[in-house]
């Protein structure tokens, strides 16, 4: 117990340490980019999606994304049967932690913990290491269990085309983390305004009422 | 219509007329001073944050499963599949920090104008009770989510209670019902959370409202508006409560809720400060996050106790100063010798105590959300004590500014030069 509330109170000491040094770069997303995320959730699910879920994910809320069900059906569900159905993945954590080491964490809220422009660094920092088990290594995540996904992708585009494969997949995650965060902008921006015409009426009462008052 | 109307208002009072006579005495009879002013607001809000947390907790609850193994898939599922359930709980996020705010701001209002002195100990008194109880709501409510951050930051405070000699292991167990944090707790700390600590916040905030009502309100000049009485009986510098603060307040309140609802709608996170990033990692008892740090609200007192160093090997001390930093408040309307109440008729040294404390408080929250290397550390090895980081050294000596307000307040409020206070109040 004293070693753990010890651990607590000079742990913020190793903060430092265990930063790489590696620039974040600021991912340019943009959640209102229904194409972009279109080509994100289709990135996710032909590289990303064999080993990491999205268990609060279901397949038919990406409608958001301007899909129908039909081409969700189509294009996105491989493996699972209904459109109602949540995105998870066939692998067990006992085979995920066997294989890799640490079994492949669900993606669902990765976004919100680790932040898009993390992500969007992490995925565009893999390089060559032969000192490690997947011959990968990465620069903001060092000696990561995750081997390069996307590497022939990587190969066969441009770095541009890459950064912009990357962006959207990206753009996507930060979808999954909170499907509902266009909708929150848009009421914001009413209830704002109701309340703003409210503000009115009730600074002319409170003056009304205030006039006697010296 | 309205003869219809109070025709059945009649037939209610006739019937029940301790309603009525309870509104007279509380709304349209109350008088309060009528010069109060942008600080007077955050009693009221204070209320309206308490019934909001209230009424977003009940939806919540409908949703929310206090299982170690579904909590955090609840909340998700709250967020996503419950017909405007991500709203349900941004409020009820976004009104965890508000509550806090409003209440900070409440209490430096009291330490402004003197609203703790006598007559209006008991109103204090309940008002740190309150305090004390919101503490400990917002403490156990964090625990629901099951993230990384409540889990370990449940962890860590439950531990505290462990470094009390002899009773702390003891104490520490019986609070969590288990050997870490599990389940157990979880269900516990569900319960406490939503029936019993709301149930006395309530009491208390009663409590609070009574004494009040009962001795009148102050107000910016700390003047007795009761003893300037005129023909009628009622203070000459008081108005009803009910319409003229209910229309003041009803302002008040569009204009916070719009604040709210900036940060609701457009920045629930606030930056990490209102809901952690690591709190989006479920809760993982084998893997301790590598830096622990409490919400924003908590973070002056989490700075005294890093601040406090160990004694034999325990960290009693820093707990026992944390605990002595919030209860001290009880004691302070023993503690002001001032005669006047208000900062407008105090002296420099009042006025100078009350900005040291103030900038301390705010440096000890800062310093409570960052790591403790944050400023770097001194080159050389000048100091005994454990540590060269600046920060620490900061964080003693606006722990000390923060204790010596309170302890060397009989003698600077005694020595403090005040000005006359006038017979009636100043708009």
């Amino acid at each position: 117990m004293k070693q753990l509330i010890a651990a607590f109170l000079f742990a913020p000491a190793t903060l430092l340490a265990a930063e790489t040094g590696t620039p974040i770069d600021a991912a340019p997303i943009d959640g209102r980019d229904l194409v972009s995320l279109q080509s994100g959730a289709r990135t996710f699910v032909n590289y990303c999606l064999g080993c990491h879920g999205l268990q609060y994910m279901r397949y038919n809320r990406l409608t958001d994304l301007g899909l129908t069900e039909a081409q969700i059906r189509d294009n996105l569900m491989f493996s699972a049967e209904k459109v109602g159905e949540t995105m998870k993945i066939a692998m067990s954590v006992k085979d995920g932690k066997a294989w890799f080491g640490v079994p492949p964490p669900d993606l669902s809220v990765i976004a919100r913990s680790r932040g898009a422009d993390w992500l969007y660094t992490y995925l565009r920092t893999f390089h060559r290491d032969a000192k490690t088990a997947t011959g990968w290594n990465n620069k903001v995540f060092p000696n990561a269990a995750m081997p390069h996904v996307l590497w022939k992708v990587q190969e066969e585009q441009s770095a541009v085309q890459y950064d912009t494969t990357v962006r959207d997949l990206v753009n996507f995650l930060v979808y999954a983390g909170e499907p509902s965060a266009q909708s929150r902008k848009s009421i914001g921006i009413v209830v704002l305004f109701v309340l703003g015409v409210l503000f009115i009426f009730a600074y002319m009462m409170k003056k009304a009422f205030w006039k006697d008052v010296r | 219509m309205a003869s219809r109307l109070t025709a059945l208002w009649d037939w209610f009072d006739s019937r029940m007329p301790s309603v009525g006579e309870e509104y007279r005495k509380h709304m349209s009879e109350y008088y309060a001073p009528k010069n109060f002013n942008f600080w007077y607001y955050f009693g009221v809000l204070s209320m309206l944050v308490l019934v909001i947390q209230i009424v977003s907790g009940i939806f919540l609850t409908m949703n929310y499963k206090p299982d170690a193994t579904l909590a955090f898939g609840s909340v998700e599922y709250i967020m996503r599949d419950v017909p405007g359930g991500w709203i349900l709980r941004y409020i009820h996020s976004t009104g965890g920090s508000a509550f806090f705010l409003v209440v900070y701001l409440h209490m430096f209002r009291a330490l402004l104008y003197g609203s703790y002195k006598e007559p209006r100990e008991l109103v204090w008194i309940f008002g740190v009770l309150i305090y004390l109880a919101l503490m400990a709501e917002a403490f156990l409510g964090y625990l629901l989510p099951w993230g990384q951050m409540s889990f370990w930051g449940a962890q860590v405070i439950v531990n505290l209670f462990g470094t009390i000699p002899f009773i702390g292991p003891d104490l520490a167990l019986w609070i969590r019902g288990d050997y870490v944090v599990s389940d157990v707790t979880l269900n516990r700390f569900f319960a406490l959370h939503v029936i019993a600590l709301p149930l006395v916040l309530l009491g208390l905030v009663v409590a609070h409202i009574l004494a009040l009502h009962d001795v009148g309100s102050n107000n910016p000049d700390g003047i007795e508006i009761k003893k300037t009485k005129g023909a009628n009986g009622k203070p000459l510098d008081g108005i009803p409560f009910h319409p003229y603060y209910t229309v003041k307040d009803t302002v008040g309140t569009i204009v916070f809720l719009a604040i709210f609802c900036i940060v609701m709608f457009f920045m629930p996170e606030l930056g990490g400060y209102f809901l952690e990033h690591n709190n989006f990692i479920p809760a993982d008892p084998l893997k301790t996050p590598e830096h622990i740090a409490p919400l924003w609200y908590f973070t002056p007192y989490y700075s005294i106790l890093r601040a406090v160093p160990p004694l034999f090997n325990s960290q009693f001390p820093g707990v026992a100063a944390m605990g002595i930093a919030t209860l001290i408040l009880f004691l302070l309307p023993w503690l002001d010798r001032s005669p006047v109440k208000s900062i407008r008729y105090r002296g420099a040294y009042y006025k100078g105590a009350l900005a040291i404390f103030i900038v301390a408080f705010l440096i000890l929250g800062y310093l409570g959300v960052k790591p403790t290397t944050v400023w770097g550390q001194f080159g050389f090895d000048a100091f005994f004590l454990d540590t060269k980081d600046r920060a620490t050294w900061m964080a003693r000596l606006c722990t000390l500014l923060y204790f010596a307000f309170f302890i060397l307040m009989p003698w600077y409020t005694a020595k403090d030069k005040v000005k006359p206070v006038p017979d009636r109040v100043t708009m």
